[in-house]
């Protein structure tokens, strides 16, 4: 898909009065590194077998998780995807809690209860991972209609695919939220395929997202997702309008995903031509070069780089040094008193 | 004590949580302007204004996010689903995301939530809003699944269900919301997972839920006066948690059991409970368990289809004279 007629980096270049600070951009940076880094990791720890089940990886899309995750205020909640682990660690949730719930082990975020598509950590914000298509869209909205109701200031934020807009979920909530002008933000990210089929085939708009806007009074708000100051303006202006009381939005973020759906997917189905494009544009060299533009030393970017190797590397053992979930798990947490008794 | 109808005990049951606690809030299709298609929440509207009771869109699965996403960041909310055949389009909301959500993130996450749905037959709507769909809640591991009889229970249990920390499923009998009875005067607030033995009897026991259990107490009077036998008579109200010490109970000292249902036969509520009376208490029994429900077919419109599928109260003393041989 062009970008050209989709907002781009206006900010791609040094300007004299960029109002995204030197310390929001290393921010920026070092949140879609460690992104990669984890997920490579993950990764890695398939093919040893040590992360069982599935995983959706969001390496080629960390500009989008990084942009929303800069911008948001604690307090604030984060309701993810099944490809969730890049939004979860956004918010700033522990790579040994992230790493160690995919590998199901007691140090996990959820204790090994949830698994890769289900991450949550409400401390940070992250209210949940959902893993079935179009679920967290009306929940997100319910969160909003909480904030909005008891009169606080927060925004919710709903990440999903482009794939989710075409099931009835999405339609029912973008609907509600629109009419009782609720604070929270609907983000697309549009990776050009929802699963292994190109959303294109399946669509009856050229953007899922975008061109279904003005069927609930939103404003058409088009992105280039693979750049990261681009998704946080974007990301300022939407959350600052849904704090102001100015109800939600729905932005569609263009992006593209690295590697196929999930583990079991090579994504052979994907034109050459299309995958080299797109390598291109992968957004963390981008944004790394920005920082050199903007006069960031290479040597503080390489610092920062190795930081975060090492502190991945330092989460990875944690995580296989941490024990298997204990086995009275099974019967915990089914009711708020901590049990799961259905009968006297 | 009032008499009041059960569609009243309904909305009285709401305002009582409405009016102690902020955090509760409803929602739902027509439920506020209108007073509820059934005319169970008229009155809340004017009683606590629009931003607590609120009208939405038919849109079932949004209805059931807000209440989730609202009951997870602090609120109580009430959510009506119209019908509960409409269950069937949330129901991916309430199987995989309420039911499920505390579990998963192992306990970060707490749903006080619950939803209210129009249940059962009798109407003569078709297949597709009479249904009995209890059996579908209870099959869910992490839902409560309560279902009043009597108006007393329906404000009582519902009290209970707006208090209780876990999402409670509360099924409200069509056929019901217009019968009358007593309700204690003053606050009111009933008890999840325990049973109430409606009848005392000696030759047998009965476990009925909704509008079986008028059913079945009407049976019993006739099995008694007609016949002479002697019949306990027990109202389930919850079906998770079960109270099943109640019904063993009674069947140990009655010998013969059966359940009356109005879900279709198959994976219907007394199967489990029957299991659990030939596993537990075999011994106790003194003939096989016999459960009379509405057969497997879909519910057909005709009144008089309709009245021959769910079980009455003469298919009820015929059934248990047949097998007391």
């Amino acid at each position: 898909m062009a970008l050209s007629k989709v907002e781009t980096a206006a900010g791609s270049r040094p300007q004299a009065n960029d109002e995204i600070d030197a310390a929001t951009r290393l921010a920026l940076y070092r949140s879609q590194f460690e992104i990669r880094t984890v997920e490579k990791r993950a990764y890695d720890l398939f093919l040893q077998n040590l992360i069982k089940g599935t995983s959706h990886l969001a390496i080629g899309q960390e500009a989008i998780a990084a942009g929303f995750g800069t911008s948001m205020k604690h307090g604030d909640w984060s309701f993810c995807t099944y490809r969730g682990h890049a939004h979860t660690l956004a918010r700033g949730s522990s790579m040994t809690g992230v790493l160690g719930e995919l590998m199901g082990r007691e140090c996990g975020l959820m204790g090994g209860k949830g698994g890769s598509m289900h991450l949550t950590d409400v401390e940070k914000g992250v209210m949940g991972s959902y893993a079935i298509i179009g679920a967290h869209l009306p929940i997100a909205m319910g969160a909003a209609w909480s904030a909005q109701y008891r009169g606080t200031d927060q925004v919710a934020v709903c990440f999903f695919g482009d794939g989710t807009t075409n099931i009835g979920a999405f339609h029912e909530a973008l609907s509600m939220a629109a009419i009782w002008k609720l604070p929270v933000v609907f983000v697309c990210e549009n990776n050009l395929y929802m699963e292994y089929t190109p959303i294109s085939a399946v669509t009856p708009v050229k953007n899922p997202a975008a061109d279904r806007a003005s069927a609930y009074g939103l404003e058409r708000i088009l992105i280039d997702g693979n750049d990261a100051d681009v998704v946080y303006r974007t990301a300022q202006s939407a959350i600052a309008r849904a704090r102001a009381g100015e109800g939600p939005s729905l932005i569609e973020a263009l992006t593209y995903r690295h590697h196929g759906h999930s583990r079991a997917d090579p994504g052979k189905y994907r034109p050459a031509e299309e995958v080299e494009v797109w390598m291109k544009r992968d957004p963390i060299p981008l944004y790394r070069q920005r920082l050199i533009d903007f006069g960031v030393p290479e040597s503080a970017i390489l610092a920062m780089e190795d930081e975060i190797r090492q502190a991945v590397d330092q989460a990875t053992e944690a995580a296989k040094a941490s024990r298997p979930p204990a086995d009275e798990l099974i019967y915990k947490d089914v009711w708020a008193d901590g049990g799961w008794a259905w009968r006297n | 004590m009032a008499e009041l109808t059960y569609r009243d005990a309904v909305a009285a049951g709401i305002a009582q949580e409405m009016e102690r606690d902020q955090s509760v809030v409803f929602l739902g299709e027509d439920i506020a302007a209108a007073g509820g298609v059934f005319k169970a929440t008229v009155g809340l509207l004017e009683k606590f204004g629009p931003r607590r009771v609120r009208d939405t869109p038919i849109a079932e699965q949004a209805i059931l996010g807000a209440a989730m996403g609202a009951a997870m960041t602090g609120l109580k909310p009430i959510a009506e689903i119209m019908f509960s055949d409409f269950l069937a389009v949330c129901w991916d909301l309430v199987a995989n995301e309420i039911a499920k959500t505390r579990y998963m993130t192992n306990g970060q996450i707490s749903l006080p939530l619950v939803i209210r749905t129009g249940n059962g037959g009798g109407s003569r709507f078709g297949a597709q809003h009479s249904q009995s769909v209890e059996n579908w809640a209870m099959a869910i591991p992490g839902l409560k699944v309560v279902a009043p009889s009597t108006p007393a229970d329906a404000k009582g249990l519902l009290a209970a269900a707006i208090r209780d920390p876990d999402p409670v499923i509360f099924f409200e009998h069509k056929a019901l919301y217009s019968t009358k009875g007593e309700v204690p005067d003053g606050e009111h607030v009933d008890t999840l997972g325990t049973a109430a033995i409606r009848r005392q009897g000696s030759d047998l026991t009965i476990a009925a839920l909704g509008l079986m259990v008028p059913r079945a107490l009407e049976a019993a009077e006739k099995l008694q006066a007609e016949h002479g036998i002697s019949a306990t008579v027990i109202d389930v109200r919850s079906l998770v948690p079960l109270d099943l010490q109640t019904i063993f109970s009674a069947v140990s000292k009655t010998g013969r059991f059966y359940t009356v249902e109005e879900n279709p036969r198959l994976c219907g509520w007394g199967a489990e409970i029957s299991s659990l009376v030939a596993e537990e208490l075999f011994w106790d029994l003194d003939a096989p368990i016999t459960r009379i429900t509405t057969p497997h077919v879909p519910l057909p419109a005709a009144d008089r289809l309709e009245d021959l599928t769910i079980p009455s109260a003469a298919r009820i003393v015929a059934t248990i004279l047949r097998t007391m041989d």
